[in-house]
């Protein structure tokens, strides 16, 4: 069987991939959805006969449940309904991304599909102009399940050199980064940063600021790309939250402010915030990550930089609290909050929306 | 039927990804760089900027966890990073940028390993004189297993003596990276004035100069990094340690060329021996600023042979390569110019030792 490896086969590919439609009206869309696991993403495309511009211009269409955790054989069908849009840097041109939302046969909202409750959430808050920005941690793993560049059947040496490193006895893996930050960029998708984690082969970028609903669309098609880019280097995409016991985990910090914690004096919304979010602890760490608490369990230890998942804590710059106000926002008297607790693997649609919940609608 | 890592494949897949535009023309890429805890490593992180900055100060000033550098404790861990020199990104190229950073601590002191603002302040002090400088910086070149690159395993190549400025497989080790790094360098507008191979095999050097004042650390930085980043590339690590491999092999250092415009005007010799004897009272001070472990990385380094002065002993001498200070035949000859103080060691900071210098011979301290 042949492979891509080689140069002549690499050109082959480059080749067909340049070929133009011969009706250049002709787009692909390729669809994408979250699957039934809550964490997993699914793709299939589509040929369109003009250019979309905005999610509706796209039909709605459907896709087997049955393979995806999602329906049942006997009624399988699950209905896909475009709600963001984005370019496609694999295919380029004219051709785009659509992200949507899964509905049941019968227009009930798809068991995993987080975004329409919090969606409205959004509508309800929206004059408190609700911003967020995600930092999304991940580790990148051999085909074999290891850490990418791991030595086999042993362990680097003990964190500390890593962390925003440089060098390749420092980080593993920098190539699937700086080609997914440009495929990100390219997309259309509001990515603000990157950099080397803690534990090697560890990764973070960061999402936003982003308005309400829209940071949690950008981030599920970010973590795609991700994917989908690993997925051209041989290389695979954990967001497990803590892949190897004793070394760092992977969470998803979010950063939250309303207008009133962005102006003068906003230090007093931020306090209040951390109070209120006090009293729903439980409540916001069974919505961090896809199983209602179970995996963060084992990443929230109140070692490695996290706060332990029984404890609820806040604290200027103290990276080992729930909540994290940075030293500069204590300084300005204003600014935003860092959650800690989400996992890597959440659904940001769940999260930023218990949030709002809790902070502003007082619920 | 993926492409991996290591093989050839991954360098095409990659230059698609590195050649897509933004959809918003006016983003670009700032990677800011920073000095860690430790006084020689680099650490780098990226963020996103939606205008072109045409100096340091039009960039935010930023911040990372110091508790995962060496730099602060995890209760209060945020670390302030202030961009201070900008350069052009030879890895992402278009309009991205590097910009090189200095760090402060919560309450806004500087941090630990922060020796660039006071190494600006004297530079200002001394700005009159016009100090330049020149900086050869050697290093090592390793493998993965952090043996020297090129090297036979369990063992050692001939002893040295073909190796220097050599040409040819069986006498220089690594000169893909070496090429790069010049080009990179070149690019990013560092200004990098020359290389060769060095005595020992898989060692290499690079100068940066003439630079004035603040400029020499700057640049010397930066240059570090993108030898870092190019090696990263290559799979091959570099080292500035000053003496990586213990024996009858040539130690690493950064000879620091200096010279004021006295020194380097018609009669300068007598400037530039005055300076040698100043330098002589200050010995011990030096040494403590020429490597970040003020002396015991250098000990093993300075032993008085290997093109060394002992680390006890000051000396200086016309062309005299094992003299702490040697001054070139040609500025003998001609009378003025500058003089080489071969004691830093490769792993020093340019800011630290350009201070002293200045300290010394020009402010008398």
């Amino acid at each position: 069987m042949s492979n891509f490896n080689d140069p002549v086969s690499h050109m082959m590919l480059q080749h067909y991939l340049n070929l133009p439609p011969k009706d250049t009206n002709l787009v692909q869309v390729m669809y994408v959805w979250i699957d039934g696991s809550g964490e997993g993403l699914r793709c299939k495309t589509k040929t369109m006969d003009s250019i979309p511009m905005r999610p509706e211009d796209c039909p709605n269409w459907n896709f087997d449940g049955s393979s995806t955790g999602q329906a049942s054989g006997v009624n399988s069908d699950v209905y896909l309904k475009p709600v963001a849009l984005f370019n496609d840097p694999f295919r380029r041109g004219n051709n785009r991304i659509c992200l949507c939302e899964t509905y049941n046969y019968d227009w009930t909202k798809g068991a995993t599909n987080n975004r329409k409750s919090c969606a409205e959430a959004m509508d309800n808050v929206s004059k408190s102009e609700p911003w967020f920005g995600i930092e999304q941690e991940y580790t990148l793993l051999d085909r074999d399940g290891q850490p990418y560049g791991w030595p086999k059947r042993g362990f680097p040496g003990p964190q500390g050199p890593y962390y925003c490193g440089v060098g390749c006895n420092k980080v593993y893996g920098r190539e699937v980064v700086e080609a997914h930050y440009k495929a990100c960029l390219y997309a259309g998708v509001k990515i603000a940063g990157t950099n080397a984690e803690v534990m090697p082969s560890q990764w973070e970028f960061q999402i936003g600021p982003c308005l309400g609903v829209d940071v949690a669309d950008h981030l599920w098609i970010a973590r795609f790309l991700l994917q989908r880019v690993a997925e051209d280097f041989g290389v695979v995409v954990s967001f497990d939250p803590k892949p190897v016991p004793e070394w760092n985990g992977a969470g998803a910090h979010c950063n939250f402010s309303t207008l009133e914690m962005r102006n003068d004096n906003g230090i007093v919304e931020i306090e209040k915030a951390c109070e209120r979010l006090s009293g729903k602890h439980k409540q916001h760490i069974s919505a961090y990550d896809p199983h209602q608490g179970e995996d963060n369990k084992r990443r929230l230890t109140g070692l490695h930089e996290t706060a332990h998942i029984d404890d609820f804590s806040s604290g200027v710059a103290n990276r080992g609290a729930s909540i994290r106000i940075p030293r500069h926002v204590a300084a300005d008297g204003k600014g935003y909050l860092e959650d800690r607790r989400p996992a890597a693997n959440c659904d940001p649609y769940a999260v930023t929306e218990i949030i709002v919940r809790t902070v502003i609608l007082g619920e | 039927m993926e492409l991996n890592f290591d093989d050839s494949g991954k360098h095409r897949s990659l230059e698609h990804y590195l050649s897509l535009e933004p959809a918003n023309p006016n983003l670009i890429q700032a990677m800011y760089i920073w000095i860690d805890g430790s006084g020689e490593g680099l650490r780098c992180k990226t963020r996103t900027v939606d205008f072109i900055p045409k100096k340091p100060s039009d960039l935010p000033i930023w911040n990372f966890d110091g508790s995962s550098t060496g730099q602060a404790t995890g209760k209060n861990s945020d670390v302030y990073i202030k961009p201070v020199a900008l350069f052009r990104d030879p890895f992402r190229r278009g309009k991205n940028i590097l910009v090189l950073c200095e760090t402060y601590n919560f309450d806004n002191a500087i941090g630990k390993t922060n020796h660039r603002k006071s190494c600006l302040e004297v530079m200002e002090k001394a700005a009159t004189t016009k100090p330049w400088f020149g900086i050869e910086q050697e290093y090592t070149m390793l493998d993965r297993d952090m043996q020297p690159f090129g090297w036979p395993k369990h063992g050692y190549p001939g002893p040295q003596g073909p190796y220097y400025c050599g040409v040819g497989a069986n006498k220089v080790y690594g000169r893909p990276v070496i090429e790069a790094h010049y080009k990179a360098c070149l690019y990013a507008g560092i200004k990098i004035a020359g290389t060769n191979a060095e005595v020992m095999p898989s060692q290499w050097e690079f100068q940066i100069g003439p630079c004035e004042g603040i400029e020499i650390g700057d640049h010397l930085w930066m240059a570090r990094f993108l030898l870092h980043r190019v090696a990263e590339d290559f799979g091959i690590v570099i080292t500035l340690d000053p003496k990586p491999i213990p024996g009858d092999w040539n130690g690493a250092g950064a000879h620091c060329n200096f010279s004021t415009l006295a020194m380097r005007e018609e009669g300068g010799i007598k400037d530039i021996k005055e300076a040698c004897k100043k330098l002589s009272a200050r010995h011990i001070l030096h040494i403590q600023a020429y490597d970040p472990h003020q002396g015991e990385d250098n000990k093993r380094r300075l032993t008085g042979a290997h093109e060394t002065a002992s680390i006890d002993r000051y000396s200086y001498d016309v062309a005299d390569r094992g003299a702490s200070v040697r001054i070139p035949r040609q500025v003998s000859a001609d009378g003025c110019g500058y003089l080489e103080d071969r004691r830093p060691s490769a792993n020093c900071d340019p800011y630290c030792v350009t201070e002293r210098l200045v300290r010394t011979v020009i402010l008398d301290e």
